[in-house]
């Protein structure tokens, strides 16, 4: 536990410094606000770009940071530094993994606030969300395990980031892509929070979420074992 | 507490290539030995060896008489170790660096402040890692070695780069913590240092030991002329053996006032070096 905590407030001590990963926790917290109060259209349905930058929010800033934060380590050889002062890798990943969901919690907080969220509502786009960090930090950590160094990180990390963020939006557009994109954690995300309050949760959106919660954590432990941390 | 360094014909190839060949060592407690070689000579694996980063191919590794397959986080506490590659968090500062492994190993925040004054970063603890000259980066990665007070302290190439005044620095840093009875081993390509720190030295040369032995000894094993150079205050050089016949003329020199300087013609390390393997060592 103690080796967790001082991953962890390592993290947090490098967040105001770190502006690459800042601006992914910050981005979308701050246009949410700024669109939700500076556009409205009419037809558009309530709180329009809460849930539209929810779910790019989810596929993007955990994805991303986790992703980033790992090739980093390994690049500048801090992470050897650690492991040679007995961290443990799974306690690496935990500490990092808590820093990177307790920032993403702050974001959260801002969508359920503009989102105007309450009560049972309020539970389920907290529990949504929660499901949706938890996949993207899996699935940026599978990354971070892969690279080598930070460059080898974001050529992969973008295109797999702007798959999982932007496919919710392009599927209002196109059935085609609607349909491709029902496998997807983020299409699912993206459903069950415009369905709170209306169609509330679906059999579908489980199955999906629990297929790609199992796929990530397989994927995961597959890359760790055949990669490690170094 | 003992803190012996021993192997036993240790062995490590990567693929084809074989990086260390049959390394024997034994290094006492309290010591400073270096290991010295140019750039690919195996001294980086040889440390990764003993520190339990790697895994010899044959051949035993004992550190205070336990196999370092087998060190535990325990163990690991006792190790100061510094790698010419291991990074520090560079947005960070030097302060904030030390408290990290200050909460890994559960130590005070006094040993931060402690450690930052016994390298002489003090002044400087609030500066970011990424802006310290490499003089002070290397000395900050000295203090994250001596975080735990280590019984024994692994250097890698603790000077590569630096300036002579940076070096001298940590030259006194690492004689200091000699001074407190640690165990120090390092590695180095730079003779001058291994004469003025080592108490033994081993020359690694394509992953064997070619010499081992205390810098004097070794350079007095390889003085095959055995001949005093003297300097004379009248501008002339001459030569004399270097035995008993020579005490004579040697006595009269100095009784005449006549001798300027008296040298013996024993090589440096760099040229026994040469001569055991036809390359440099700084190579």
């Amino acid at each position: 536990m103690r080796n967790i905590k001082a991953v962890f407030l390592k993290q947090l001590g490098d967040t105001l410094k770190n502006k690459m990963v800042l601006i992914q926790f910050l981005m979308f917290p701050v246009l949410v606000i700024v669109f939700e109060n500076a556009v409205k259209l009419e037809d558009m349905p309530e709180h329009f770009f809460a849930k539209l930058f929810a779910v790019m929010f989810v596929g993007m800033a955990p994805l991303t940071c986790m992703s980033s934060i790992i090739a980093e380590e390994k690049e500048k050889n801090t992470l050897r530094v650690l492991m040679m002062s007995n961290v443990k890798p799974a306690e690496y990943l935990v500490g990092v993994g808590a820093y990177v969901f307790v920032m993403c919690a702050f974001g959260t907080a801002v969508f359920a606030a503009v989102g105007g969220y309450s009560g049972a509502d309020l539970a389920l786009f907290i529990g949504v969300m929660s499901i949706g960090i938890i996949l993207s930090e899996l699935t940026g950590a599978i990354i971070g395990v892969f690279s080598r160094n930070q460059m080898t990180a974001t050529s992969i990390t973008v295109p797999v980031m702007m798959i999982f963020s932007f496919l919710p939006m392009l599927s209002m557009f196109n059935d085609t892509i609607k349909t491709a994109a029902r496998v997807t954690y983020s299409q699912q995300l993206s459903e069950l929070i415009n369905g709170i309050g209306v169609s509330g949760i679906t059999a579908e959106s489980v199955i999906v979420l629990s297929i790609n919660l199992v796929i990530a954590a397989a994927l995961f432990t597959a890359a760790y074992r055949s990669k490690g941390l170094e | 507490m003992s803190c012996t360094i021993k192997t036993e014909r240790i062995t490590k190839a990567f693929g084809a290539k074989t990086v260390l060949d049959g390394i024997d060592l034994d290094i006492g407690s309290g010591e400073i030995f270096g290991l010295l070689g140019p750039s690919g000579a195996g001294k980086t694996t040889l440390i990764k060896i003993l520190t339990g980063q790697l895994s010899q191919d044959s051949g035993e590794a004992y550190i205070s008489g336990k196999d370092t397959r087998k060190l535990t986080g325990a163990d690991h506490k006792r190790f100061g170790i510094t790698m010419d590659n291991f990074g520090l968090y560079e947005r960070l500062s030097c302060y904030d660096n030390l408290k990290t492994f200050a909460r890994i190993y559960g130590l005070p925040n006094s040993s931060i402040t402690d450690v930052l004054a016994k390298v002489g970063l003090t002044g400087a603890a609030k500066t970011p890692a990424s802006k310290l000259s490499k003089g002070m980066t290397g000395r900050l990665k000295l203090a994250r070695a001596f975080m735990t007070d280590p019984d024994i302290l692994f250097l890698d190439e603790p000077t590569s780069g630096l300036d002579p005044v940076s070096a001298d620095e940590i030259h006194k840093i690492i004689l200091s913590e000699k001074a407190r009875g640690k165990t120090v081993f390092l590695t180095t390509h730079t003779m001058t240092e291994a004469e003025k720190l080592c108490d033994s030295i081993a020359l690694l040369n394509e992953g064997k030991i070619v010499e081992y032995g205390s810098p004097e000894e070794i350079c007095r094993r390889y003085d095959h002329q055995r001949m005093l150079k003297i300097h004379l205050y009248d501008g002339r050089d001459m030569q004399l053996p270097h035995n008993r016949d020579s005490a004579t003329a040697l006595a009269e020199l100095i009784a005449g006032g006549k001798a300027e300087t008296i040298h013996t013609t024993e090589p440096n390390l760099e040229t026994v070096f040469m001569e055991l393997t036809g390359k440099e060592l700084s190579a």
